[in-house]
C-alpha cells in the first residue's frame, strides 16, 4: 500500500514513528505547525519550532526516505494574545522561502473568539498576498460547527481567496457537507475519540464521495495513532472498496491537492 | 452499494459492545452521587437521535452537542472544549 500522510505533528512522535510509517508505505509526511502542548512565551520560542520544522524536521524524515513539507502558522490557541500574534506572524516570511513550506496552517479558530478571528483574518491576508496554500484547522467538539461556519465565511469574503487553494481540516458528519459544498477540500482525522473513527471517515466518503476529500492521523503529544491512515484504508478494503478508490482518497487526493504548490514533488515512481 | 447483512456481519459485534458500553456508562452515572451537569443533559438529549429512524443520526448526535450560535465569543478563557455546549450563560 502506498499513502501519504498530510497532516503529522512529527516534531512530537519518536523516530521509531518514522520508521513505522515508512514500512507502511508513507510515501511523504506534511506538518502544519501546531500548539507545543504549552503556551510558548516569546515570539523566539516559535522562530526555533519553525527553524525545526524547516531545517532539522526535513532531515529525520529523509533517514526514512521520506519528504517532509510543513505548513506555518501561530496556532489559533495562541491568537488570544494579539501582541505575541503580531510578533509571530512578522517572522513567517523569513521561513516561507524554505523548500518545503507549501503554506499557511494549521490556521483557523479554536473557541470562536474575536481575537482568533482576526489573527485568521491576519494569516489569510498574508496568505493570500504571498499566492500560498492555506490549511485550516476547525475547532473541537462542541465548537466545531459554529467555527467552520465563522472559518468559511471569513475565506468566501476575501476575494483573493480560491476554495480550491484550501483544505478544511478536521471535518465531521456535521461540518463536511458545508466544506465541500462551498468549493474547498476537506480532511478527515481519524483519532480514537474526539474526532472521526476509521468507519465514520468511511461512512463520509461513501454519502459524500471521494473528491477533494483525504485523511490524515494528526498525530502530535496526545493521544493518536501515527498509523492510522494506513489502518483506515486497510478497514476500506475490508468493506469491500476497491483499490483505486482507496489509493485515490490515501494518496492521489493529498498529491492533488498539495502539487498545487510548486514545492511539493511528486513521490518517486509516482 | 453494501449489502445489510455483509454490513451487520461486520459491524454488529462491534456496535453492540459499544452499545452496552453507553448502557454501562449511564448505569455509572446514576450509581454515583451529587448532581450531573449539562454534559449529562446533553447526553440524554443525543440519545434522541439514535431511534430517531433517521439517516443522518451521526450528524444529529453532534449538532446536538454543539454551540448553535452564530457570533464569535468576546474572549477565549479556556482553550479547551469539553464535548457539549454549556449554552449560552455558562459559555
Amino acid at each position: 500500500m502506498r499513502y501519504i500522510e498530510p497532516h503529522a505533528h512529527m516534531v512530537s512522535r519518536t523516530t521509531d514513528d518514522y520508521q513505522a510509517m515508512a514500512m507502511a508505505g508513507c510515501q511523504a509526511v506534511c506538518e502544519p505547525a501546531f500548539w507545543a502542548g504549552f503556551d510558548r512565551s516569546s515570539a523566539k520560542g516559535f522562530y526555533d519550532y519553525f527553524s525545526q520544522l524547516t531545517q532539522h524536521e526535513p532531515r529525520r524524515a529523509s533517514m526514512f526516505g521520506m519528504p517532509h513539507y510543513t505548513w506555518l502558522c501561530i496556532n489559533p490557541k495562541e491568537s488570544e494574545d494579539l501582541a505575541l500574534a503580531d510578533e509571530v506572524l512578522a517572522i513567517i516570511p523569513e521561513f516561507m522561502d524554505s523548500p518545503n513550506v507549501l503554506g499557511i496552517g494549521e490556521i483557523g479558530l479554536n473557541k470562536n473568539s474575536r481575537n482568533e478571528m482576526a489573527v485568521l483574518e491576519k494569516h489569510v491576508d498574508l496568505a493570500a498576498r504571498r499566492e500560498q496554500l492555506i490549511l485550516v484547522h476547525t475547532p473541537h467538539l462542541e465548537d466545531k460547527r459554529k467555527g467552520t461556519r465563522l472559518i468559511l465565511d471569513v475565506l468566501k469574503g476575501d476575494s483573493r481567496i480560491r476554495p480550491e487553494r484550501c483544505i478544511i481540516d478536521h471535518v465531521e458528519e456535521h461540518t463536511v457537507k458545508m466544506v465541500l459544498d462551498d468549493g474547498f477540500w476537506a480532511g478527515m482525522t481519524l483519532y480514537p475519540e474526539t474526532k472521526c473513527t476509521a468507519n465514520r471517515a468511511i461512512d463520509i466518503l461513501e454519502v459524500y464521495g471521494n473528491e477533494r476529500i483525504w485523511m490524515n492521523s494528526a498525530c502530535d503529544w496526545g493521544i493518536s495513532v501515527p498509523l492510522a491512515v494506513p489502518r483506515a484504508a486497510q478497514e476500506m478494503k475490508h468493506r469491500g472498496n476497491d483499490h483505486r478508490f482507496v489509493d485515490k482518497v490515501v494518496y492521489q487526493n493529498p498529491i492533488e491537492f498539495m502539487s498545487q504548490s510548486p514545492r511539493f514533488i511528486l513521490p518517486e515512481g509516482h | 452499494m453494501a449489502n445489510r447483512k455483509n454490513i451487520l456481519d461486520l459491524y454488529f459485534l462491534d456496535a453492540r459492545a459499544r452499545l452496552i458500553d453507553i448502557a454501562a456508562f449511564m448505569d455509572r452515572v446514576d450509581r454515583a452521587d451529587g448532581e450531573t451537569d449539562f454534559r449529562h443533559d446533553a447526553f440524554r438529549e443525543a440519545l434522541k437521535a439514535l431511534d430517531s429512524g433517521m439517516a443522518n443520526r451521526a450528524e444529529k448526535v453532534l449538532l446536538s452537542f454543539s454551540d448553535p450560535t452564530d457570533e464569535p465569543i468576546p474572549a477565549a478563557t479556556t482553550k479547551a472544549a469539553c464535548g457539549a455546549w454549556p449554552g449560552a450563560d455558562n459559555a
